[in-house]
């Protein structure tokens, strides 16, 4: 597909993906943000204090962890981890989200929104809105908020106001609605902020370009460690910032294969997933042309994931055209797989992985078993799993009924001495 | 070529006023509940009506426009439906324009889109998150079916976009009032006519100005300096309100036809601007 950094074109088309299907009201500002980003990254003043801020503040560069008892378990290659976890906020959403505040404030821009699903862009937002000193507005599915209450008081804590989302179905793809209708009317003096590789151009390049970070670092370290590429690139992808990040370095390396793992649900087959690409089809959504599970009338239909992270309908258009052209290949791997895997990971390892990151991890032990013990597989290890643990407590059924504050209907729950 | 939307408009500068656009959407409250409402506003006095196309992610609407759309979609409204509320509003002679966001149609296949639009007897569309940038192959498509194609400016807009978006509109530009989504709001964007008087000095094509508008007077006073004038949020709400206040479909119809008088009322006392 020849030159990579070509990608997107001057219109911010990624092949016949990307785009920018917007109202004409947000286009000035789409201009403006491109204009700016496009000063800023040669802009030495800027690099400069987002890599300090990355260094000093986000805790970068993340390791390079040898997972040795997983990949005995697993019996196939070696599994490497790099550790977006153990980055400030517990996931890589803070590489993004510090280069596009320091953005706003270039921008003359004092206020900044947000869409979140899990709540960690969310609360990486807050965060940095807080540390520059930057007035924050985070829209959440109102499903959401129930489902991830302590990353809303995490972000109420850090001083954004969250507001929880009525309208359509509810979720993280009614959110970025609702931070699109904010914007358009705010846009003079607000940044929309989005948290993934997706939306309008020039948001899937500049995101891609502030996670591309997590692949600079990890090939060296691979390089370091092992003295060679690795042999797969394993990634979770629900917008696709986190995969986008760690594959963009290696696209030009031929050899090292990319593999994206979609949110596969109750299964494909079940029309209850959130895999874009292994389910759906070409369409446009939120400004962009990509894929996305739509009807055939092209209304978007609702995603299932028990990952809220990984639960959207669409993906970032790079990853589409990286699918089409064959350079990324896409998994699908279910809710079940995956908190299996979240489990393993657990237990072998001792870290406790987000359960989007847990998807990564359930589609690197089929990768690993098919490349055997002479292969390397490197992990992105998007996320840790705190957030998680009340859905994991449940699925696994690992509450005590005094403990978990649910008693069954009828049956007193002893106090505890 | 004269179109419909070319000849409407050239029939009411004669009458020295601006003309009255009435948009609802397809499905609600049912397909034909909405064909007889839209009916009911052409008989009161709007000259021509956008058919809204309820989609699952309006993000340029706001809260009466999302509701009415939700409860389209959820009564199972679609796009076939869409064109059959087309037909039955067509035949009474007001030009008729289908209003959507562009995946629906790019779905159902652009070209076979404006094959179908055209067959039902529709004027054209309007399509708000469609820019010039991506309106190539539904420009030829629309051209080759004698179908208009209306886009939006914004107060946003620089002059350059809008030479750009006024050269390949046809039918007129709409001009949005304000920054921000539909939806009734106490008074028109001031920037509304300097934004008109911008389209103006890029295209002699007419010029409609849409969002905020609700009543009598703020149609009066858009008349003043605009082609058009284009209401949808206060005419989606007299069909809500109806709706939750339990009343009949002859009520809701009334009160369509009431409103639409008034507003065609308020468009007829205005002075244009260029006479
Ligand atoms: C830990 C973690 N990983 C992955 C994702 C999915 O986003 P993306 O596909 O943009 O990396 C999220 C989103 O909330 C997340 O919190």
């Amino acid at each position: 597909m020849g030159d990579w950094q070509a990608f997107p074109d001057a219109s911010g088309h990624f092949g016949r993906f990307g785009g920018r299907f917007v109202p004409e009201a947000l286009m000035a500002a789409l201009d403006e943000l491109t204009e700016s980003y496009d000063r800023a990254r040669t802009d030495e003043a800027f690099t400069a204090e987002l890599d300090d801020l990355l260094a000093t503040y986000a805790g970068r560069p993340t390791p390079l962890t040898d997972a040795r008892r997983l990949t005995e378990r697993i019996g196939g290659a070696r599994i490497l981890l790099k550790r977006e976890d153990l980055a400030h906020t517990g996931s890589h959403k803070i590489n993004n989200v510090l280069g596009q505040c320091l953005l706003t404030r270039r921008m003359g821009k004092s206020r900044v929104i947000a869409e979140t699903g899990a709540g960690q862009h969310g609360v990486a937002t807050a965060t940095a809105c807080a540390l520059l000193g930057l007035e924050c507005v985070v829209y959440m599915g109102e499903e959401d908020t129930r489902r991830q209450a302590l990353n809303v008081a995490r972000m109420r804590l850090l001083g954004a106001e969250v507001i929880p989302v009525t309208s359509g179905s509810r979720t993280l793809k009614d959110a970025i609605n609702e931070a699109l209708r904010d914007w358009v009317a705010t846009v003079d003096r607000t940044h929309y902020c989005i948290g993934s590789v997706m939306g309008p151009h020039p948001f899937p390049m500049m995101v891609r370009d502030f996670q591309r970070v997590i692949g600079v670092e990890a090939r060296a370290q691979v390089l370091e460690r092992i003295g060679r590429l690795p042999d797969a690139v394993v990634a979770c992808v629900g917008g696709g910032s986190n995969a986008m990040g760690i594959f963009h370095p290696f696209i030009p390396d031929d050899g090292v294969a990319l593999i994206g793992c979609e949110a596969g649900g109750d299964g494909v087959a079940t029309g209850r997933h959130a895999a874009a690409i292994a389910g759906g089809s070409a369409g446009v959504l939120h400004g962009m042309r990509t894929y996305l599970l739509q009807d055939d009338d092209g209304q978007t239909q609702v995603s299932h994931s028990i990952s809220a992270g990984l639960d959207y309908p669409g993906i970032g258009p790079e990853h589409s055209l990286l699918h089409e052209t064959g350079r990324a290949s896409y998994r699908v791997v279910d809710d079940a797989a995956a908190m299996e895997a979240l489990a393993l990971v657990a237990r072998t390892e001792g870290i406790l992985v987000a359960i989007e990151s847990a998807h990564a991890f359930a589609g690197a032990f089929g990768v690993a078993r098919e490349l055997g013990p002479e292969a390397t597989v490197l992990v992105n290890c998007s996320g840790r799993g705190d957030k998680d643990v009340d859905t994991a407590a449940r699925w696994f059924d690992l509450l005590d009924p005094e403990a978990g504050g649910e008693p069954a209907p009828g049956e007193d729950a002893p106090a505890r001495g | 070529m004269h179109s419909r939307l070319d000849a409407c408009f050239a029939a009411a500068r004669e009458e020295g006023r601006s003309l009255l656009v009435g948009y609802l959407p397809a499905g609600y409250p049912t397909v034909d509940g909405a064909i007889a409402a839209m009916r009911a506003m052409v008989e009161a006095g709007v000259d021509v009506v956008e058919v809204g196309l309820p989609y699952s992610d309006p993000t340029m609407d706001g809260p009466v426009i999302q509701d009415a759309a939700d409860a389209a979609l959820r009564g199972g409204v679609t796009t076939r439906d869409v064109l059959r509320t087309v037909e039955a509003v067509a035949t009474t002679g007001a030009p008729t324009v289908v209003m959507t966001y562009w995946n629906p149609i790019d779905r159902y296949g652009p070209a076979r889109f404006a094959v179908d639009l055209a067959a039902a007897g529709g004027a054209g569309t309007i399509t708000p998150d469609l820019p010039p940038e991506e309106a190539g192959p539904w420009l030829a498509a629309s051209a080759e079916h004698g179908l208009d194609s209306v886009f939006l400016v914004a107060p946003s807009s620089s002059d350059e976009r809008i030479r750009r978006v006024a050269g390949i509109a046809r039918g007129f530009v709409y001009a949005a009032s304000l920054m921000g989504v539909t939806g009734a709001r106490a008074e028109v964007g001031e920037q509304a006519a300097s934004l008109v008087e911008r389209v103006r000095a890029a295209t002699t094509l007419p010029v409609a100005v849409g969002l905020g508008v609700s009543t009598a007077a703020q149609a009066a006073q858009v008349a003043g300096f605009a082609d058009g004038v284009i209401v949808g949020s206060a005419l989606v709400r007299v069909l809500l309100d109806a709706e939750r206040r339990g009343l009949g479909e002859a009520a809701a119809l009334d009160g369509i036809r009431a409103l639409a008088a008034d507003l065609a009322a308020g468009v007829r006392a205005a002075v244009p601007a260029s006479a």
